[in-house]
């Protein structure tokens, strides 16, 4: 019972803080328990025959992990890396990934009542948008991570079995 | 408050720590005192007697899993275990009962055959929830049955002990004299040959009269080695009996084959003291403790702690690399530094080196489980067959013995069900022994460990394989152009089983094809021979660890690769060679008047900037599985040893390009993708098809 308490608030630390970062001029943001850490870019290595926007794998201290551009996952063109590009390393059951973001901007509290679902105009890009967030300098995509890395629709073209 | 919490969390932590490792240690201990009592039941089926060794063995490992299974709370195993030890406690205390060892022990089997299942669901996480009540009842009921046909008999040579009371461990006394200490020295005579195995039948013919016994040589059984030292220095054995030297002289000197016989008896207590120490017969408190001093030399170590400091030790390596050529200190002239990087270098290649050693594990555990399995199969079938193992102190890495298991037990089911005769008379007709033999082999070759399974039975027959790969349509081309390799090659496809009928054994519609899976998901191979009537050889060759191999880097664009050398043949400038494009595009060229497919890396790979220019890079012929090509790199960079570390799971998923096997990081901390020769070949052929 104590246990259960003190449990919740643990996870009340991290409820409804969302890491946001910068793709194209939009803001995006992650639900930050699933943030692992974030690292500047590292050389890629890259793997053939894979859907576009998986970029290939990088050497994270001695873990091969692959990484995501999170624009071409969202089909926005390809932009070519700077300095502020960066890794958000992410971990869903057990597996790191790390997502290629054009700039990390910083960690927001957005309670549950200021986040609406996303609105269903847009198929393809909002499969992947959990709901909108409204903060104090304009409103953030949140966005699904279990659908983002593990949506079937690429898998099930690729692989028709 | 965040404090407390913390706190909190770690004291709870922490007990399920001890209590998970608690479970594991059980499992641990109560799997290799199953697998020791199964390997002891088997090796006394051979004699069809229970020596008092073999008693003594299974009561004390009863005993310790009753004992440890109890503390656990794991009720019907503790139960269980308490039956068995109670019934073999019987039958050690009254040695001339006459015990059926065949029905004791397929009860002995049924009941370790319970425990394993519950220690299956131990290691699963679940609660081991089985009831052994019946095969309780089931071993009791044999107790009694043993205890009320038993009347205490006369010994040949004088009158037993009447009943030892129950509780009490003293060793059954066959004679009721003073117990006496002899040594005795048996010789053969020259040419006799086998002197170990006469020598061991000297000592099984000695153990209906005496108490202890010890010789030297020791391991006379399994060591033929020790045929030689028996010839030159001679046969020695002590003994403790109550039978006196005349009737001891009497006994062996109907010896076959006896040169000579020296028999003393020995008086001094220290040295009786010191032959036989702590026998588990004298005191079972006394067995325990050595057993706890062999516990303190040798430790259990989870597989996931070994992989965890593999891996620690791998970046170790990339780590040093990384600081001992730094580009900033290239330039610098730096003497003490340069001899502290090179000790520094050579103790990260000992500690490499020893870390490989751990995870080697001698193949014996897995063949020795094979013993059961052709019990039971030539018991149900009828056939009479035996297992020859050979060299199964061959040393793989721990991950691979996991995964042959299966394939193992499915080969030599195979074996014994569908390649040895059914009858006796057929194999008598055909001038065999009566008894069927199956073979397990190991046996290094290189970087490779080969794993033969053979057996002396029908052998493969041609035409039914061709016909049923015709029923099944699985013939690709017409049968008389097949040569005799590939015919038999046919059994390892997919839906195809040789026999009409799905048997209990062998047919549980996996075939052949599941092992041959299996084996290349370990990155090794399967092939088959066979002769009509004189048996068949599956032959298994497999990596002998995952987790380094020897590569040579080459360089492709601004990507580097790695070639397991295994596959390559050779590396060559393609000068004078002639090469050429098929109207298919296929790109070939001539070398010493073979015709080998070219497969450009850059290509595959979609590397910019990779040398187009045949003449201008380097071909590297490959070979595996009976194919080959020649692989267009820019240049290579050299040989090294690497650790392999599998492709991200998240990318497995997606992949379904067969050229890369997993990937590895290079000195400088880059990862170089490994390259799957056969993948990368079919790949290729499997392409120009499709275009």
């Amino acid at each position: 019972m104590y246990e259960e308490i003190l449990e919740t608030q643990a996870e009340d630390t991290m409820k409804d803080r969302y890491l946001t970062f910068e793709i194209g001029g939009e803001s995006y943001g992650i639900d930050i328990k699933y943030v692992r850490e974030i690292v500047g870019l590292q050389p890629i290595t890259p793997v053939p025959e894979l859907p576009d926007y998986i970029r290939g794998i990088i050497n994270l201290r001695g873990k091969i992990i692959p990484v995501v551009d999170v624009r071409l996952r969202f089909r926005k063109p390809f932009k070519e890396y700077t300095d502020r590009t960066c890794v958000i390393v992410i971990d869903l059951n057990d597996t790191s990934v790390g997502l290629i973001v054009d700039s990390v901007s910083e960690v927001l509290t957005i309670p549950e009542n200021q986040i609406s679902p996303p609105p269903e105009l847009n198929k393809t890009s909002s499969r992947y948008i959990k709901g909108i967030g409204k903060a104090a300098d304009g409103v953030k995509l949140l966005i699904d991570c279990d659908s983002f890395l593990n949506d079937d629709e690429v898998r099930s073209i690729s692989n028709p079995e | 408050m965040a404090v407390f919490f913390f706190t909190q969390e770690v004291s709870t932590g922490m007990s399920d720590v001890t209590n998970e490792s608690l479970i594991e240690m059980y499992i641990y201990e109560t799997e290799e005192n199953i697998e020791q009592i199964e390997r002891t039941i088997l090796l006394s089926e051979e004699t069809d007697s229970y020596s008092s060794e073999v008693l003594n063995e299974i009561f004390r490992l009863m005993h310790t899993i009753k004992g440890s299974s109890a503390m656990m709370n794991f009720r019907h195993i503790s139960a269980l275990a308490h039956s068995l030890e109670d019934l073999f406690f019987f039958i050690r205390e009254n040695q001339t009962v006459k015990v059926q060892p065949v029905e004791v022990n397929d009860l002995v089997f049924s009941g370790i055959d319970f425990i394993r299942e519950e220690l299956k669901k131990l290691k699963s996480g679940r609660e081991p929830d089985g009831n052994s009540e019946k095969l309780t009842a089931e071993i009791r009921g044999i107790l009694e049955k043993l205890k009320t046909s038993h009347v205490p008999a006369v010994n040949k040579y004088s009158k037993e002990e009447e009943k030892v009371p129950a509780g009490t461990e003293t060793a059954a006394q066959p004679n009721n004299g003073p117990l006496k200490l002899y040594k005795v020295r048996l010789f053969f005579k020259e040419g006799s040959g086998m002197e170990n195995i006469r020598a061991y039948g000297v000592v099984h013919h000695l153990r209906e009269y005496v108490n202890e016994i010890r010789h030297i040589p020791k391991n006379i059984i399994d060591d033929h080695g020790t045929a030689e030292i028996i010839k030159e220095k001679g046969f020695t054995i002590y003994l403790k009996t109550g039978i006196s030297l005349n009737e001891l002289r009497a006994l062996l000197s109907r010896t076959v084959f006896l040169d000579r016989l020296e028999v003393e008896e020995l008086h001094d207590e220290e040295e009786i003291h010191d032959l036989f120490p702590a026998n588990g017969s004298k005191n079972s408190k006394e067995t325990e403790k050595a057993f706890y001093q062999v516990g303190k030399a040798m430790i259990s170590v989870s597989m996931s702690r070994l992989d965890q400091l593999m891996d620690l030790v791998g970046e170790m390596v990339i780590a040093e690399a990384m600081v001992t050529q730094n580009p900033e200190i290239r330039k610098l002239e730096l003497e003490s530094f340069e001899k502290a990087a090179r000790r520094l270098h050579r103790i990260t290649l000992e500690l490499q080196d020893l870390v490989m050693s751990i995870r080697m594990v001698p193949i014996a555990g897995t063949f020795q489980k094979m013993h059961r399995i052709v019990r039971d199969m030539s018991k149900k079938l009828g056939k009479d067959v035996k297992l020859e193992i050979i060299g199964e102190e061959t040393e793989v890495d721990k991950n691979i013995v996991e995964h042959i298991s299966d394939p193992l037990m499915h080969l030599v089911r195979n074996a014994v069900d569908h390649g040895i005769e059914d009858s006796t008379a057929e194999r008598i007709m055909k001038n065999k022994p009566e008894t069927g033999k199956v073979t397990l082999e190991a046996k290094n070759a290189g970087n490779d460990v080969c794993i033969l399974v053979k057996d002396d039975g029908r052998g493969l027959n041609k035409e039914k394989i061709l016909k049923r790969a015709m029923e099944k349509g699985l013939l690709t081309k017409s049968p008389e152009e097949m040569t005799t390799n590939e015919i038999y090659q046919l059994i390892f496809e997919p839906g195809f089983s040789t026999n009409e009928q799905i048997s209990e054994y062998s047919g549980r519609g996996v075939g052949m094809d599941v092992v041959v899976k299996n084996i290349e998901a370990i990155g090794g191979n399967v092939s088959i021979d066979s002769k009509e009537g004189e048996g068949t050889v599956v032959t298994m060759k497999i990596p002998l660890t995952l987790a380094i191999i020897e590569g040579m880097n080459v360089l492709v664009g601004e990507n580097r690769y790695t070639i397991p050398i295994s596959a390559i043949k050779e590396s060559f400038k393609a000068k004078g060679h002639e090469y050429f494009r098929d109207p298919a595009g296929n790109e070939m060229i001539w070398v010493r008047g073979k015709l080998y497919p070219i497969i450009r890396l850059h290509e595959c790979f979609s590397v910019p900037g990779g040398t187009s220019d045949i003449s201008g890079g380097i071909l590297i012929m490959v070979e595996e599985d009976e194919k080959s090509a020649c692989l267009l790199a820019d240049r290579l960079i050299g040989r090294q040893n690497v650790v392999v570390k599998p492709l991200p799971a998240y990318i497995k998923n997606f992949d379904h390009f067969n050229g890369i096997s997993g990937c590895t990081l290079l000195g400088d901390g880059s990862i170089s993708l490994i390259l799957n020769v056969s993948g990368l070949i079919e790949s290729k052929q499997s392409r120009t098809l499709s275009s």
